[in-house]
Parts: structure tokens; C-alpha cells; sequence
């Protein structure tokens, strides 16, 4: 994907220098021709001509579209992870990087990822805005407080790359940087064996579901007094009021904090916000957690299975 | 045709007292008030600057704290901004020059035009004095939350200033309209009107359509961090993205404001001196209304990587691609001027090379930024700064420069030493290129900008940057030396020593308190140079 960016932005620069040139080689050239000769001369009438402001209106119009066509292109497709893309959960906070890996591995500042796997992440910010960039894959996008974004890549060579915090967070922004170390597959395979976490976070999620006594009220079947969890991540869920919400991580994670925002029809709200409770970490943690719970409900009270709607999201590209 | 400007009563001589000056309501010292005043703050704009190019001259960060750079970048970009970059020319030169070129005797409402003056000044106050208190780190453009729930610095402060501020840029656009509208000398048709005054007719609408809603914006920041109203920050339930949306609506616009006053002075100089009608003068004029009504729609284009939504990002891009075209014909128009034209090469000249070239540059990188693709990967970095410095300092800059230079005899009655003049230019010219496009280079490399300290396969590009900065100063410093000299001991003007056409050159230098002695009649086209 980044050899699909820079074939553009040189295109772009070979424009840039094209009319640059162009444009002072008229200018060079008319200054001398046409340079005042005599105190008192005046230039000719020369007024206009129609034809000419046609032709470089449309000639730059017609530039200009064909380079929005392309990248608009090459945007799209990095706008959408691939649906093999392996997860990394990403938490931004003042002034350092948190990612955390399924398998139950979490890292400061440093995110290692095999060579030549999608990579999707999933980005959250405990404070300010942040913004993940990583200037060799051509890969940036916006970490917000109170919401998800993702990005994705794919490296294609092992190695070390930087990255960097690219939107202005406050006092030590400058030190907000590390390392993604993409490695080969073995390698990767045993990075992770050395580096022996407490559990896939998956685990760890439901181990916190039990603690903060989700698994009262949502059950496995339906006889809890909120909806099952089971197969509900991808799905599309029906509210009260008639409209439908396809269960992501952004709703899970408002349900969690703001429960009665998108309430399911047929509940009641009885759930109790978890706003400041509890961490960006910890409800990546839960998200998991719900996410691995795939079985389908044999008869579906609160969830409605639908087909699994499309996840159109802001994002990013991938790599040289 | 010669008179010395010593013996004729003008605006200058219309009163000596410091009462005199600050409770005028001549357009005509009122701009000079604002070019006092908003030198000033480019002189302090321009010391944080060097601060900054200090500080990067190394890859750590070693000759100040972050938060003292942190404070300087934001205080840059503050002061260049809102209190030089979009006065400097619309009240500096459009104040001056709106009545004399449509031969008004002054503005529609001159007590609005001084209080315009004072609102400007007591909202620079509000700045300063968050300054000395310890300044603000939330960078120029104050987003949330961190400026509304996390910064320690003096945010309100600053909000409450530029709150201020705006309405003196509402008043001073609202001025324009009336006055261009309803002031007009007989037969001076809109289609007989200078080309500078289409631009400030545009600006002047940017200024009262715009303004009201950055200036709302910076009320809910301070809002929600004085009173703990939730709008922008999650916590309380607010919205962080819908901060920018409102903040470009404005501060997008805001370029325009900054660049259209450029290129009608542009369409000025270009003129004189080639003594020649503008080519397509209804294009270009037209094409002024076109960025301003565009100019509108585009916002979104800073907000690509925000998550906004993958379709909106598209519909900007094409906006964007859209408001670019109106600027390539100006560019076009402008070079085709030359042809046949009877070429001079003095000072403000030089600054027409300049702009054109630095322009081109600005303006073509303006493409590389509304490509998504490309954007994604060069947005806040130092590509991005490079960009719309030489948009604003390459462009707006150098325009106020050569304005200033082209009408200073008329506005002082002296002429200032031309060949010290042109070295300024080409110093200016050579330190400005010197010091931006390095950082287009670093920027590509992914050098992300407000980074106090940074990796060290940066900091060649950063070292050239800062040498070019040590150019730029001395060309800053020498106008700001021989254009003081010249009021002491420059020659006396001639009403029109550069042979222009033009209402402002058929009145004396310096003008007369009441611009012309009789009511000026328009008979012919604008730009009438051949015979």
C-alpha cells in the first residue's frame, strides 16, 4: 500500500515541478522580452481572450479530477481492514502507547507484529487526542477519547519502524514515539513464548465480567434480566424505538459506560453506567471477552441475528 | 505634476497631537495606527519563531523546557494569525485604500472603523497579558479536550482575546461592504472597480459570514472549561471532533482572509508595472467571489484522519480540488498580464516574482494535501507546515511587503531607497525558500510538527530551516530599518511617481484630510495604460 501512495505523491510532485517551471519560464521570459524600454512607455491592449481562460480552466479541472479519482482509490482501500486482519488493541494515553494483544500480551511503545499478516488495530485514548502514526507504512489516523478508530497495515519487511504521537497532546507530546518491531514468522512465534502473558485477554475479560457482576444479568440463555451476549458481536441488534445498531466495539463500549443510550427492545434499564469506573484497558478487556462468545443463541429474545453489516471505518493502509 | 509634500496641508499634517491620532476617524491614520500596531505583533510573532528555530536546531530537546516550547509554537501561532496575518492587509492597506481607490472621501462609518481599532488592540491586550501570566500550550488552534479539560495554561485568557478581536475583524468587513457598495465615485461601476477592491469586497464577506462562528466556538471552549458545560469533552458527554468542524468552518475561510487581500494587491502591482490592463479582468474578479463562496465548503479537508467519515472525507477532497481552480486561473491570469506589457523591475516588482513562485509551491502542495491518500500520510507533519507557510508568509507576506512598498509614498509622502529595497526582496525571497522547503522534505521523511524534540535523521533538514530563518530576519530587518529612515530623510513623492493608473495616484502625496479636493469623476476602464 505504500508503494500505491508514493506512485501518487511523486505523480503529484512531478505536477508541482511541471507548472512551476512552466509557469516561471513564462514569467523569465516575458520580463526580459517584454522589459520597459523607454520612461514613458505603456504596455499594449491586450484585454483578454475567452479561449485561453477556457483552456486553463479546464486543462487544471481535468488534472485535478483525475488525481482526486486516483486517490480517492487508493483511500478507500485503506480505509477498509481485510476481514483476515489479526487485532491489536491500542490505548493512548498522556504521554505513552498501550498495546494490548488478544493472546493476553501487552506492550509499551513498542507493538510487535509478524511480517506480511494484516494487521488491524483498534484504537481508543484515555484523555486527549492522540494520533498513531507510523511515517513508513503511511498509516495515521486519530485516537479519540470516548470512541474506537482503526487502522490497519500490512509490513512487508522485518525490521524496525518508527512511531510517533502525530496530534498534539499537551507537555511531553515530542516523547509519545517508539517502535513497531515487525518481525519473521518464527521469530514473532517466539517472541511470544519468551514474552508469557496471564492469559488471552479474552480470559482476562471474563474473569472482569465475573468480578464487576456483569454475569448476573447477562446469561448464557435468556433468562437473565439483560439481553445474551452469546454470537452478539457483528450482528445487528433492534432497539427500543425501531432502529437497529450493528453490536461493534464502538457500541459495546457505549453500552458498557452509557447503557441507556442505545437501549435493546424488550429490556428494561436496570444497568448502571460504568463511566469512569472503569479503564480504556479494562473495557478492551470486556470487548474481547464478548467477541469470543460465539456460540448462536438457540432462541433469540433480545438478539436479533441479522446479516453481519459491513464495518466501514476510518483507517489506514499498509506498508512498502 | 511635482508637489513637494512638505507644502501642501495633508492628513498628516491635519493635527500633531497624540489626541489627535487616537481619537481620529480618518481611515487614513487609522491604518497607520493598525500598521503600528500590527507590526508590533509581528515582531513579537517573529521572536517566538526564532525560538522555536533555535530549539530544533538540535534533535534534543536542550535550550528549553517543553512546556516553554510548547507556549512558544502556540503564542506563534496566535499572535501571527489573529493579530497580523488577517489585519495586516485589509486594515493596514484596505483602509487605507478603499475610499482613495473608489474616491470616497473615508469609510461608510468611520467611528465604527477607529472602535474596529480599539477592539483589536484590547483584545491584543488579553493576549499579552495571558503572555506575561504564563501563556498557553494548546497550539493555535486549541483543540479539545485537551484545551478545555487537560491544559494548565491560561486558556480563557486567550479565548476571551481573540473573541474580542473577531468582532473588530467582523466591524472592519462590514465597513468594507457598506462602503464599497453605497460610496462609490460616479462612474465607478463594479466592473470599473480595482481588482484590490473585488478582493477586500470578498475578504470583507469571509470576515462577517465566518468570524461569528469561530468567535461562538472559543465561548463553548471557555464554557466548558470555566463552567464544566459538556460539549466537546466525552466525559461529559460532549463531542471532541465536533470542535473542529466548527473551528475549520471558520479557520479555513480564515486563509482566504489572509490571501485574497494578497492578491488583489498582486493584481495591482502586477498592473503597474507592466502598465497594462490585467488580462481577463472579469475572470479574475469573479474568480475572488468563487474562492470566497468555496472556500466555505472545504473544512473537512483538515479532518482526514479525524474519523470522519470515509464519504465526507471524499466530498471535501473533491471541494477542495474544486477551490484550487479559481487559484490557477488568478496564477495564469496574472503571467499572461506580463505579455506585451512595458516591464519595470523596482522593489515591489520583485515582490511580485516572489509571490508567484512561492505560490506556485504553496498552492501546488495544496493538491498533495487534498489527495486522501497522500494526506493521510503527510498531515500533520512538517509537509503541512511547510504548506501553508508559504501560502501565508510566502503569499500574504510578501504581498503586504510590496503593497507597502508600492504605496508608501503615497501614504507618507517619501520615497524609500530603491536599491536597498530590491536587496530586501531577494534576501526575503532566498531566506523564506531557505527556511520552508526543507521541512517539506522532513515532513515527507515523517517528521511530525510541535515536536519538541525529534529523531536525529532529522536534523540536517532542520539546520538548514533554522539558517533560513537567520536570513528571513535579516531581510525582515532591513524594510523595518530604511522604511523608518525614509520618513526622516527619504525624498519627497510625486502624486503618482510610478506612473500607475488609479484614483489613489490623482490625488497629492500624502493625501489631503479629505482624500480629493473635488469629487472624482470616472470615465474610463480600470488599468486604461495603452493609448
Amino acid at each position: 500500500m505504500a508503494t500505491r501512495v508514493d506512485a501518487l505523491y511523486f505523480f503529484l510532485v512531478a505536477i508541482t515541478a511541471f507548472f512551476t517551471i512552466l509557469i516561471s519560464a513564462a514569467v523569465i521570459y516575458f520580463a526580459i522580452k517584454y522589459r520597459r524600454k523607454a520612461r514613458e512607455e505603456a504596455g499594449e491592449s491586450v484585454h483578454g481572450a475567452m479561449w485561453l481562460e477556457a483552456t486553463w480552466t479546464i486543462i487544471p479541472l481535468l488534472i485535478v479530477l483525475f488525481i482526486f479519482g486516483w486517490s480517492t482509490t487508493v483511500f478507500f482501500s485503506m480505509a477498509r481492514p481485510p476481514a483476515d486482519s489479526m487485532d491489536v488493541y491500542v490505548v493512548g494515553k498522556q504521554w505513552m502507547w498501550k498495546f494490548q494483544h488478544p493472546d493476553g500480551h501487552s506492550e509499551v511503545n513498542e507493538l510487535h507484529v509478524p511480517v506480511g499478516v494484516n494487521i488491524r488495530l483498534t484504537m481508543t485514548s484515555q484523555d486527549v487526542i492522540h494520533d498513531l502514526y507510523i511515517p513508513d507504512f503511511r498509516v495515521k489516523a486519530d485516537v479519540l477519547p470516548g470512541r474506537y478508530t482503526h487502522m490497519w497495515f500490512n509490513a512487508t519487511k522485518p525490521g524496525k519502524y518508527r512511531l510517533f504521537c502525530a496530534e498534539y497532546c499537551g507537555t511531553n507530546h515530542s516523547g509519545m514515539g517508539g517502535w513497531v518491531r515487525v518481525m519473521e514468522p518464527a521469530d514473532y512465534q517466539k517472541w511470544l513464548a519468551g514474552a508469557m502473558g496471564t492469559g488471552t485477554m479474552a480470559q482476562t475479560g471474563e474473569k472482569l465480567f465475573n468480578d464487576l457482576a456483569c454475569s448476573t444479568c447477562h446469561k448464557a440463555d435468556t433468562t437473565g434480566r439483560g439481553p445474551t451476549l452469546l454470537g452478539l458481536f457483528g450482528k445487528a441488534v433492534a432497539l427500543e424505538g425501531g432502529r437497529a445498531v450493528e453490536a461493534d466495539e464502538a457500541y459495546l463500549r457505549e453500552s458498557i459506560v452509557n447503557p441507556r443510550a442505545k437501549m435493546v427492545r424488550g429490556f428494561q434499564p436496570l444497568m448502571p453506567t460504568f463511566q469512569g469506573l472503569i479503564t480504556e484497558e479494562n473495557l478492551l478487556l470486556l470487548i474481547e471477552y464478548i467477541k469470543s462468545l460465539k456460540a448462536v443463541p438457540s432462541n433469540a429474545t433480545g438478539i436479533v441475528a441479522v446479516e453481519p453489516a459491513d464495518t466501514g471505518t476510518t483507517a489506514a493502509p499498509a506498508k512498502k | 505634476m511635482e508637489t513637494a509634500p512638505t507644502l501642501h496641508a495633508n492628513y498628516l499634517t491635519d493635527g500633531f497631537g497624540l489626541k489627535s491620532w487616537l481619537l481620529t476617524k480618518d481611515h487614513k491614520r487609522i491604518a497607520i495606527l493598525y500598521l503600528i500596531s500590527v507590526s508590533a505583533f509581528f515582531v513579537l510573532g517573529a521572536v517566538f519563531a526564532g525560538l522555536i528555530r533555535l530549539e530544533l536546531l538540535t534533535p534534543a530537546g536542550d535550550l528549553v523546557e517543553s512546556d516553554v516550547y510548547n507556549k512558544a509554537f502556540t503564542m506563534h501561532g496566535v499572535v501571527m494569525v489573529f493579530f497580523f496575518l488577517i489585519p495586516a492587509i485589509p486594515a493596514v492597506l484596505g483602509n487605507f485604500l478603499v475610499p482613495l481607490q473608489i474616491g470616497a472621501r473615508d469609510l461608510a462609518f468611520p467611528r465604527i472603523n477607529l472602535l474596529s481599532w480599539y477592539v483589536y488592540v484590547f483584545g491584543g491586550i488579553f493576549t499579552l497579558v495571558a503572555l506575561v501570566m504564563g501563556g498557553v500550550d494548546t497550539g493555535w488552534t486549541f483543540y479539545t479536550p485537551y484545551s478545555s479539560a487537560f491544559s494548565n495554561s491560561n486558556v480563557a485568557l486567550v479565548v476571551v482575546g481573540i473573541f474580542i478581536n473577531g468582532f473588530s475583524s467582523i466591524l472592519t468587513g462590514l465597513n468594507f461592504v457598506v462602503t464599497i457598495h453605497k460610496m462609490r465615485a460616479p462612474g465607478m461601476t463594479w466592473f470599473r472597480l480595482p481588482l484590490f477592491i473585488w478582493a477586500h469586497y470578498a475578504t470583507a464577506l469571509i470576515m462577517i459570514l465566518g468570524t461569528p462562528v469561530v468567535a461562538i466556538t472559543l465561548v463553548m471552549v471557555g464554557a466548558e472549561r470555566v463552567l464544566g458545560l459538556g460539549i466537546f469533552d466525552p466525559k461529559l458527554g460532549g463531542d471532541p471532533v465536533l470542535f473542529q468542524h466548527l473551528f475549520w468552518f471558520y479557520s479555513h475561510p480564515a486563509v482566504y482572509i489572509m490571501i485574497l487581500p494578497a492578491m488583489g494587491v498582486m493584481s495591482e502591482l502586477v498592473a503597474a508595472f507592466s502598465r497594462k490592463a490585467i488580462f481577463g479582468y472579469q475572470v479574475v474578479a469573479y474568480s475572488s467571489l468563487g474562492i470566497a463562496a468555496v472556500g466555505f465548503l472545504v473544512w473537512g479537508h483538515h479532518m482526514f484522519v479525524s474519523s470522519q467519515s470515509v464519504y465526507a472525507a471524499m466530498a471535501f477532497s473533491l471541494l477542495s480540488y474544486l477551490v484550487a481552480i479559481p487559484s490557477a486561473i488568478k496564477v495564469f491570469n496574472w503571467t499572461a498580464t506580463l505579455y506585451k506589457g512595458s516591464i519595470s523591475f523596482e522593489a515591489p516588482m520583485i515582490y511580485v516574482f516572489g509571490f508567484i513562485g512561492l505560490f506556485l509551491i504553496g498552492g501546488l502542495t495544496g493538491l498533495f494535501l487534498a489527495a486522501l491518500a497522500v494526506d493521510v500520510h503527510v498531515t500533520d507533519t512538517y509537509f503541512v507546515v511547510a504548506h501553508f507557510h508559504y501560502i501565508m508568509v510566502g503569499g500574504t507576506i510578501m504581498m503586504y511587503l510590496g503593497g507597502v512598498h508600492y504605496w508608501w509614498p503615497k501614504i507618507f509622502g517619501r520615497t524609500y531607497p530603491e536599491g536597498l529595497a530590491k536587496v530586501a526582496a531577494v534576501v526575503i525571497f532566498v531566506g523564506f525558500n531557505l527556511t520552508f522547503f526543507p521541512q517539506f522534505i522532513v515532513g515527507y521523511l515523517g517528521m511530525p510538527r510541535r515536536y519538541h524534540a525529534y529523531p536525529p535523521e532529522f536534523q540536517l533538514w532542520n539546520i538548514l530551516s533554522s539558517a533560513g530563518a537567520a536570513l528571513l530576519a535579516i531581510g525582515y530587518a532591513l524594510p523595518s530599518t530604511y522604511l523608518l529612515w525614509s520618513l526622516v530623510k527619504g525624498k519627497p513623492a510625486a502624486p503618482n511617481p510610478w506612473g500607475a493608473k488609479g484614483l489613489e495616484w490623482e490625488t497629492p502625496s500624502p493625501p489631503p484630510t479629505h482624500n480629493f479636493t473635488a469629487t472624482p469623476v470616472v470615465n474610463e476602464p480600470p488599468y486604461h495604460y495603452a493609448k
